[in-house]
């Protein structure tokens, strides 16, 4: 958020200035609010015109749902599945699903591109598309599914959270567009009051006991949460992971190996320059047998 | 001189040709293609190379011709090894040398039994190179496109690269000890992959079967 316009003093005024002191920063939060979420896609509709992308094609797959999977123009998609309870009835479930914007992202974990991706300090994690190389490392590292290739400019690209909006003071396209204001744009410490709140008169007020906020801490917390009819059971909103968390294999590959591999380099080349120290280059003049007789007669 | 051999003359009487022209040029192809793969892997292997991929002209540029330079390094071994295969076909001799690889390190080399065309240690070097230029090119293909891994395999992509990362340090262990050797230790052995020649002295010193094989097939002077 722009900080400019916090008053630090005042003219002629007594007292203590309003505001003075106190941290304006903040990291900002996406809160989704699935069961008042009526599935009317208004905010795939905002993420495209914001973004700048036209609707091209997709596949029928006897759903509401648009396309199979978010792409790389397609940022924004809400899933729908019709979930069978344990007493036969069905739930039509609508989830909005983009990118999650985790504290500690996977992404940017397996990306080998300097700058390709950047976390601000508000949360938002941000693809540089100016630096990526393609290679497709964050796919791998991503426990969410969110980054999606360009095969034609070579290019990884996934949500912004509006970074370009949300810098300006605005709130996300996705949430402006919302009419059922399921969706909630604010500081994160704000849309986890408001969440648990919903949750609370969700589990008192309705059928829905089991209902919770996702927030899941395997990734450090997220900076998009979701109020849950059932947090026990997150997958049955397709897919939406229990305990997701960066792979164990992007860890190691990012860790240990490269400092094995590092020092390994390091201490060879290391080594060679300690043996030429000791032993010095070989001798070519020596002999280890009887002369050659033609090697110095023509022959 | 051998059949192999297109001297464009005759060595002087002292010297002895070791490479042919055309051995020197895919060596040399082989030693361009594998440096800059080298060089830009290295630049993505680690955050604090990655100022290597500026030399190269950048993250994307370096993402796009490293797999292509690969294919240049992989046809340039190809090559090696239709050309040098009998040659670097390890023996029991080669036993004796690498129980002996003491003395070759503390330059004893005259404790060594002799040698053909090419030591133990440089059939040991090109055999680290061959396997890993195998696990490089089979790892290297599924990274070159990782959008044609179906999405519910690419979780294995970091084993994939893991095994691209372990094969390439393992050839870089060898090569470190490949330069060291050619450039520092016997400065001889990098004159031969420039100008083809050795000396009679070295040939005979170094690489003493390889030595008497080609003296047989000289020609005696009338």
């Amino acid at each position: 958020m722009p900080q400019t316009l916090e008053i630090k003093a005042i003219s002629g005024h007594a007292g203590t200035v309003p505001g003075h002191g106190a941290s304006r920063d903040y990291d900002v939060c996406k809160l989704i609010d699935v069961t008042t979420c009526i599935g009317c896609k208004a905010c795939e509709v905002a993420c495209l015109e914001w973004n700048g992308y036209s609707f091209t094609e997709t596949v029928f797959d006897n759903s509401y749902q648009t396309m199979p999977e978010t792409a790389w123009n397609y940022w924004n998609l809400i899933r729908f599945n019709e979930h069978e309870n344990s007493d036969g009835s069905i739930s039509l479930l609508m989830r909005k699903d983009q990118c999650m914007h985790c504290a500690d992202p996977g992404c940017l974990r397996a990306c080998p591109a300097d700058g390709a991706i950047v976390q601000y300090a508000n949360g938002i994690v941000d693809f540089h598309q100016e630096n990526c190389i393609g290679c497709q490392y964050c796919v791998t590292g991503c426990p969410f599914d969110i980054p999606k290739f360009n095969p034609s400019t070579k290019k990884v690209f996934k949500c912004t959270l509006c970074s370009d909006r949300v810098s300006n003071g605005l709130e996300p396209a996705c949430i402006k567009a919302c009419p059922t204001g399921c969706l909630h744009f604010g500081s994160k410490d704000d849309m986890k009051e408001l969440a648990e709140q919903r949750a609370a008169q969700l589990r008192e007020q309705t059928s829905h006991k089991d209902a919770g906020v996702y927030d899941p801490a395997g990734v450090g917390g997220t900076h998009v949460i979701y109020v849950l009819h059932d947090i026990k059971n997150p997958e049955m909103y397709g897919g939406l992971p229990a305990n997701p968390r960066v792979p164990f294999l992007v860890k190691l590959w990012k860790g240990p190996v490269k400092l094995l591999g590092g020092w390994a380099m390091f201490l060879g080349v290391v080594g060679v320059a300690i043996h030429y120290l000791r032993f010095g280059p070989k001798d070519a003049g020596h002999t280890t047998g009887p002369e050659d007789k033609n090697e110095r007669t023509k022959s | 001189m051998t059949t192999r051999a297109l001297p464009l003359k005759e060595p002087p009487d002292d010297q002895v040709e070791r490479y042919s022209l055309t051995e020197r040029i895919w060596h040399w192809l082989a030693s361009l293609s594998y440096t800059y793969c080298t060089l830009t892997g290295l630049a993505l292997f680690s955050p604090y190379l990655y100022w290597l991929a500026a030399v190269f002209g950048g993250g994307p540029t370096i993402r796009f011709w490293h797999p292509w330079l690969g294919l240049v390094f992989l046809a340039s071994v190809v090559w090696m090894h239709g050309n040098w295969r009998d040659d670097l076909r390890l023996t029991e001799a080669d036993r004796e040398w690498r129980a002996k690889i003491g003395s070759y390190v503390e330059n004893r080399d005259q404790e060594l039994p002799p040698q053909a065309r090419f030591n133990a240690g440089q059939k040991l070097f090109y055999w680290a190179m061959f396997y890993a230029i195998l696990v490089l090119l089979l790892s290297g293909i599924v990274m070159w496109f990782p959008e044609r891994v179906p999405r519910n395999l690419i979780v294995i992509l970091p084993v994939v690269v893991i095994l691209h990362e372990a094969a390439a340090l393992i050839s870089i262990g060898a090569i470190i000890i490949h330069i060291y050797m050619s450039v520092f230790a016997e400065p001889e052995s990098l004159r031969a992959m420039v100008h083809g020649k050795v000396s009679r002295a070295w040939a005979r010193n170094y690489h003493r079967l390889w030595y008497e094989k080609v003296q047989g097939q000289r020609r005696p002077a009338p």
